[in-house]
């Protein structure tokens, strides 16, 4: 054990410069690894609490409107049309709940959200529109509802949050994707580098390993310094990417994010423990992994 | 100690036997001179023994161990009874004396306290127990093959492999080299040693094996270098 350290230490002084560049890009592709899965998290609270706040809201047809859906130009919808898109919304298994709400308290609330600046008086109460507010029992299942709606008479529009959020979520989904995609490259790149280290380290102790194996070293003996070498390199680039995860949600979420935009839920510790688990995790691997490939391969008794 | 049956080998890609159908049986304590032009085998038989490789063909008993099947990791327990001296005496140039004989128990996990017991006995037998603290470039030749040979010894091996040991020595330090591996096979050691040196083998008056092509031409209890039997 005293040789095995003793090698380590010399191993790693003899190639500080590389074992640097090993640290280095392990605490940057590690960093970006742990981000990427910090968001995918973020995304994930995100898409949950959003999802279950989200309604489906059918608009009705007004005679100041005359675009769009099934509606008679100029003509409000009639009582038996409205009548008729109740009876199916209620009847139909995936609502949950239907609130009906009139223009006019479209309008009270119109005017309640923009009290005070120039929008508040932008509309008026004809410009309004009576709706059918829907809640549904999974969020997820919205499109047999509003295909269903949207062809019955006296509606005028659907608006599902959906069509805005989804689109929203697979950007945020490929941004969280190309992070983790890029880190990976970056990892593959590191461990490239730790390979190509070890195979120069046994070109170097050459020598000292074919006396090792002639007088009868252990493999595990041989290659205990290797190993230890790599998994030192990697562990410290571990423990800065960890560091700067950490740093990152403590300064960025916690301390700015979380003040300016209270309504939503942010990740927190727990997400960031996942995520810095996963980092030590996948730097063992790529340490361990391609030092007993490139070593096996040059010190094959 | 080690017994050759009917063994073969053949390199990768290669159509010519580098060892042709050899047997022999060599006993404890023996000392066995292993003679050959270039090319004719030696070194192949020697690592066969040292498990460097597996023969193509034929069975190896090195030390009551079946060679040709030993699996992997039962090498290095192999090579602990084998001490192997070369030509190039293969030191490592950082290291004093003491410190390239000690590495050799080092490396197989020997204890500290041992090691600092065998090696100065060890460095005494070689006639280099005044010059532990020098580093390889401060000794001739001879000397380094000297510090090499307390090296393969100081773990006192059953068998001790010699590669041409006074291939780049002048005769007479060669003739020292000699007589310290008479020394050591007298203590009951197993010693192969292949060379050249024909003067070394007639002198010695041992065992002869001679290698030719691949084949055992020629295994004489009393033999010298040059006569067939």
């Amino acid at each position: 054990m005293r040789h095995a350290l003793s090698e380590t230490w010399s191993g790693l002084r003899r190639n500080a410069g590389i074992t640097l560049a090993v640290i280095m890009t392990m605490w940057v592709s590690l960093s970006l690894f742990g981000a990427g899965l910090i968001a995918a998290q973020q995304v994930n609270l995100l898409k949950d609490e959003w999802y279950d706040k989200i309604e489906v809201t059918v608009y009705l047809c007004t005679a100041k409107l005359q675009t769009g859906g099934n509606c008679d130009p100029g003509q409000d919808a009639t009582q038996e049309q409205k009548d008729q898109i109740q009876a199916a919304l209620e009847k139909n298994p995936e609502v949950q709940t239907v609130y009906y709400e009139t223009k006019a308290e479209a309008f009270a609330q119109f005017q309640d959200l923009f009290k005070g600046t120039a929008i508040e008086d932008s509309l008026t109460l004809d410009e309004m529109q009576d709706s059918f507010r829907v809640k549904l029992v999974d969020p997820q299942q919205y499109e047999g509802v509003t295909s269903q709606i949207s062809l019955m008479p006296g509606v005028q529009k659907i608006q599902d949050l959906h069509q805005i959020l989804d689109p929203l979520f697979k950007y945020l989904r490929a941004l969280q994707w190309g992070t983790i995609g890029l880190s990976i490259l970056l990892l593959l790149a590191a461990a490239l580098q730790i390979g190509t280290t070890i195979r120069m380290a046994t070109f170097t102790r050459g020598r000292e390993i074919g006396i090792m194996r002639l007088v009868g070293a252990s493999n595990f003996y041989i290659m205990g310094p290797f190993l230890l070498e790599s998994l030192i390199a990697a562990l410290v680039g571990a423990v800065c990417a960890a560091g700067t995860l950490v740093f990152a949600v403590w300064f960025i979420i916690m301390r700015n994010a979380q003040q300016s935009i209270e309504t939503i839920r942010w990740v927190g510790w727990p997400e960031t423990l996942i995520s810095v688990v996963s980092v030590f995790i996948v730097a063992i691997l790529l340490s361990i992994i391609p030092t007993i490939i490139s070593a096996r391969r040059y010190l094959r008794v | 100690m080690i017994k050759f049956e009917e063994v073969s080998r053949i390199y990768d890609g290669q159509t010519r036997a580098a060892l042709a159908n050899v047997t022999i049986d060599v006993d404890k304590g023996e000392f066995v001179f292993l003679v050959g032009g270039s090319g004719s085998g030696k070194s192949t038989l020697l690592k066969l023994i040292l498990r460097e490789f597996r023969p193509t063909t034929g069975r190896i008993y090195v030390a009551g161990k079946d060679v040709a099947t030993l699996p992997e990791r039962k090498i290095p327990g192999l090579r602990r009874e084998i001490g192997m001296v070369s030509q190039d005496f293969r030191l490592l140039p950082g290291k004093t004396v003491f410190e390239n004989v000690a590495f050799a128990l080092q490396v197989i996990g020997k204890p500290r306290s041992l090691i600092r017991k065998v090696v100065p006995d060890t460095l005494e037998l070689v006639g280099l127990g005044d010059k532990s603290d020098r580093k390889p470039d401060e000794l001739s030749g001879g000397e380094q093959q000297r510090v090499a040979i307390a090296r393969a010894f100081v773990n006192h091996p059953k068998i001790l492999l010699a590669d041409e040991p006074t291939g780049n020595l002048d005769p007479e330090t060669s003739v020292g080299i000699m007589r310290l591996l008479d020394r050591i096979n007298r203590s009951e050691t197993t010693v192969m040693m292949a060379t050249h040196d024909w003067a070394m083998v007639d002198q010695m008056r041992k065992r002869v094996v001679e290698l030719d092509g691949g084949h055992v031409v020629r295994d004489q209890a009393r033999g010298i270098y040059g006569a067939r039997a």
